[in-house]
C-alpha cells in the first residue's frame, strides 16, 4: 500500500532524529540538514543508509545508490565548476540529478559552499516519494 | 606504533562477520592511571570503555577493509550509538563481535555486540552493543586527496591477521 506524505515525513523524520541526534520538533520541512540540523559529510551517507532501511518492506526493496541522493565528485570538473560557482552546464546536471531540490534561490548564487544547503527536509521527502513511485 | 586493542581474531565470515578478542592484564600500564589510588579511595583498575569503542572499531573496520582486500582507507567516521553496561577488570576477556551492516563504495555501517569472559565462572555475559560508521577516505564528497600508501592498515594490523590465521587476506 503506498505511504502518505505524512507517513513519509515521520519516517524521515525519525531518520534525521537518529542519524543526526536532534528533536523531532527541530525536524520540520523546511529545515536545511547542515545550516539546522548540523549534518556534517559522514552525516549524508548515514541518512542514506537509514533511509534504505526505513523504507525496505519484505517485498519492496528500497536501496538508494551511490550519488543518487546527493550527487558527488561534481567540484573537481572544470566545465561544472569555475571559480568556486556551477557554471550553465554544472547547474543543468545538479537539476537533472536532483529533481527532488527546489533550485530557485540557489540559481542566483551558485556558489559551491552553498551546494549543501540545497538540502531540506522536504526535499528528502520529495526524493523518498518520488522513489517509491508517488 | 599503532595501539592495538584486539588482541585475536577469532572469527571471519567474509563480508559479513568479525569476532575479536582482547585479554585485560594489569600489567597495561593505562589501567594503573584508570583509576589509580587517591583521596577518594583505593585504585580501581577498569578497561576505559572509550578504548573498548576502539577496539570494536579496530575489529569492524578490518572487517570492512578485509571486504576490498584493504585497498580503501577505511576511517572511522561516526558512532552512531555506544552502551556499556558494565566495568571489565584485569584477568577478564573482552569479545567483540561485529557485523556489516549496509556497505557501498563511500563506507560502511556497522553493528557489534561485546561480550566479557569472566574467567571465574568461565561464562560469557553481554555487556554492550556499538554501531559504528566507517568512510572510505578516497571516496570522500569533499574530494580531498590522501596519500596514496594505506596508511590505515599499518604492520600491526596485518600481524594480528597473520597471527590469527588469516594473513592471506592481506596478501
Amino acid at each position: 500500500m503506498a505511504l502518505t506524505s505524512d507517513e513519509i515525513f515521520k519516517k524521515v523524520q525519525g531518520v534525521l532524529v537518529d542519524a543526526l541526534g536532534v528533536d523531532e520538533g527541530d525536524v520540520t520541512p523546511d529545515a536545511v540538514l547542515t545550516t539546522d540540523l548540523g549534518a556534517e559529510s559522514i552525516d549524508f551517507l548515514d541518512i542514506t543508509f537509514r533511509l534504505d532501511k526505513a523504507f525496505t518492506t519484505p517485498d519492496r526493496p528500497f536501496k538508494i545508490g551511490q550519488g543518487e541522493l546527493f550527487p558527488e565528485n561534481l567540484m573537481a570538473n572544470p566545465d561544472l565548476v569555475k571559480d568556486g560557482k556551477f557554471t550553465d552546464a554544472g547547474m543543468a546536471l545538479l537539476k537533472e540529478k536532483m529533481p527532488h531540490v527546489n533550485f530557485a534561490a540557489f540559481d542566483i548564487d551558485r556558489r559551491v559552499e552553498s551546494v549543501s544547503e540545497l538540502f531540506t527536509v522536504k526535499s528528502l521527502c520529495d526524493f523518498v516519494a518520488r522513489k517509491l513511485g508517488h | 606504533m599503532r595501539w592495538m586493542w584486539i588482541d585475536q581474531i577469532t572469527t571471519f565470515e567474509a563480508n559479513r562477520r568479525m569476532v575479536a578478542v582482547k585479554n585485560v592484564s594489569l600489567a597495561e600500564e593505562h589501567l594503573h592511571q584508570h583509576f589509580a589510588a587517591g583521596p577518594d579511595g583505593p585504585a580501581c583498575p577498569v578497561m576505559p570503555m572509550s578504548l573498548m569503542i576502539e577496539g570494536m572499531a579496530q575489529t569492524a573496520g578490518v572487517l570492512v577493509g578485509s571486504v576490498n582486500r584493504f585497498r580503501e582507507k577505511v576511517i572511522l567516521a561516526k558512532v552512531n550509538d555506544a552502551r556499556i553496561d558494565r566495568e571489565v577488570i584485569p584477568g577478564q576477556t573482552i569479545r567483540y563481535d561485529a557485523t556489516i551492516e549496509r556497505m557501498d563504495a563511500a563506507g560502511a555501517s556497522t553493528m557489534g555486540v561485546i561480550d566479557v569472559l569472566d574467567h571465574r565462572t568461565g561464562s560469557w555475559q553481554r555487556i554492550g552493543e556499538i554501531s559504528l560508521m566507517f568512510s572510505h577516505i578516497d571516496a570522500n564528497r569533499s574530494g580531498l586527496q590522501f596519500p596514496e600508501h594505506n596508511f590505515v592498515f599499518s604492520d600491526n594490523f596485518r600481524l594480528i591477521l597473520e597471527q590469527s590465521g588469516l594473513g592471506s587476506l592481506a596478501d
